[in-house]
């Protein structure tokens, strides 16, 4: 299969050609966000939802966004941040579809504070109802890969592992584990998703087959933001291409690169 | 007068008052948020429908950036 750096990937019936999925949260300013959209040109934005309770409005953030989005020609992907049991999570989901108007939905149920490790059993719960009820689920799970092929057979189009823990910016921290979900799922789609630190980690991604980066923290973070986003899209790019053109495989030992034949020539001439 | 937990805080509301009653009152333009009572998700076509008994806790959903 020959792929280049403009291969196109597919969610349900929609096709994307950018393996960039950008976060929203912690930017310096609505404008450096919608800058940084641009400069990714990612094609998938992840938003969120908060209570009403804390006043204030969102110093036009969100509109920043749905602007950035329609401008960019991307689509938003809702996530279910901060729930604990699949209970919270399919009554945020439905709400994110609501608002949003769209039936993407990334699935987050955390299942341990310290970490933010995503609990596989709720999200299966939680995964199997939404699916049921017409919505497109984005899972954020670990590297399990068991408990990936449950989420895959309750319906979910794709798998988002993490990387390392949400905001870490450790980068791929069991690339075993990683590398088994994708040697064990080849026709699965797999984002990996969080933990994500510096660009190398997402061409790290790449190269070892994943279909696609989400992250936030990492540009947004940023000291220049914009750049930063820039930099992650290439690094996407190259790490994708690098993949579909196929990594040599590493030696033990030294292999000489050049085709000298025999004596060496010069040694013989001194001689 | 009853009075309702709204995200999390008690707040007094006439008798008879409907979810898409409070959501006005409160200055929320009804696409605005999202809402939910008693743990569960309450579309904004069914908002007229609910009338909100003594403590029931409402819950209401705002866009926001996200990762």
């Amino acid at each position: 299969m020959s792929h280049t750096h403009t291969d196109s990937w597919r969610v349900g019936e929609v096709t994307l050609t950018s393996r960039f999925l950008l976060g929203t949260a912690g930017y310096p300013s609505p404008q450096i966000l919608a800058d940084a959209i641009a400069a990714s040109r990612t094609e998938v934005v992840t938003v969120g939802l908060k209570r009403t309770l804390a006043n204030g409005g969102d110093n036009g953030f969100v509109e920043s966004i749905r602007a950035a989005v329609r401008a960019n020609g991307a689509r938003l992907l809702p996530n279910t941040a901060g729930c604990r049991s699949a209970r919270e999570a399919v009554q945020l989901a439905h709400m994110a579809r609501e608002l949003f108007d769209t039936p993407w939905i990334k699935l987050e149920v955390v299942g341990d504070e310290h970490t933010l490790q995503p609990d596989p059993f709720e999200l299966l719960i939680a995964a199997t109802e939404l699916v049921r009820a017409g919505f497109t689920v984005f899972p954020y799970c670990t590297d399990d890969l068991v408990s990936g092929r449950r989420l895959l057979d309750a319906g979910c189009p794709l798998l988002m592992p993490w990387g390392a823990p949400i905001g870490s910016g450790q980068g791929l921290l069991n690339p075993f584990a990683l590398r088994t979900l994708r040697e064990r799922l080849p026709d699965a789609t797999l984002i990996i998703d969080a933990g994500i630190g510096a660009p190398s980690h997402a061409a790290r991604a790449m190269e070892l087959g994943f279909d696609a980066v989400l992250l936030n923290s990492a540009v947004a973070q940023a000291r220049a933001p914009v750049p930063m986003a820039h930099a992650f899209r290439l690094a996407i790019e190259a790490g994708r291409t690098a993949w579909s053109a196929g990594v040599m495989a590493p030696q033990d030992f030294a292999v000489a690169s050049t085709p000298v034949g025999g004596e060496p020539v010069l040694l013989g001439a001194a001689a | 007068m009853i009075t309702i937990q709204l995200d999390g805080q008690p707040h007094e509301l006439p008798d008879a008052c409907t979810l898409a009653a409070l959501v006005d009152a409160l200055g929320h333009a009804p696409h605005g948020i999202a809402t939910a009572v008693d743990g569960l998700f309450v579309p904004l076509s069914q908002r007229a429908e609910i009338m909100l008994r003594e403590g029931a806790a409402v819950l209401l959903f705002q866009p926001i950036v996200g990762g």
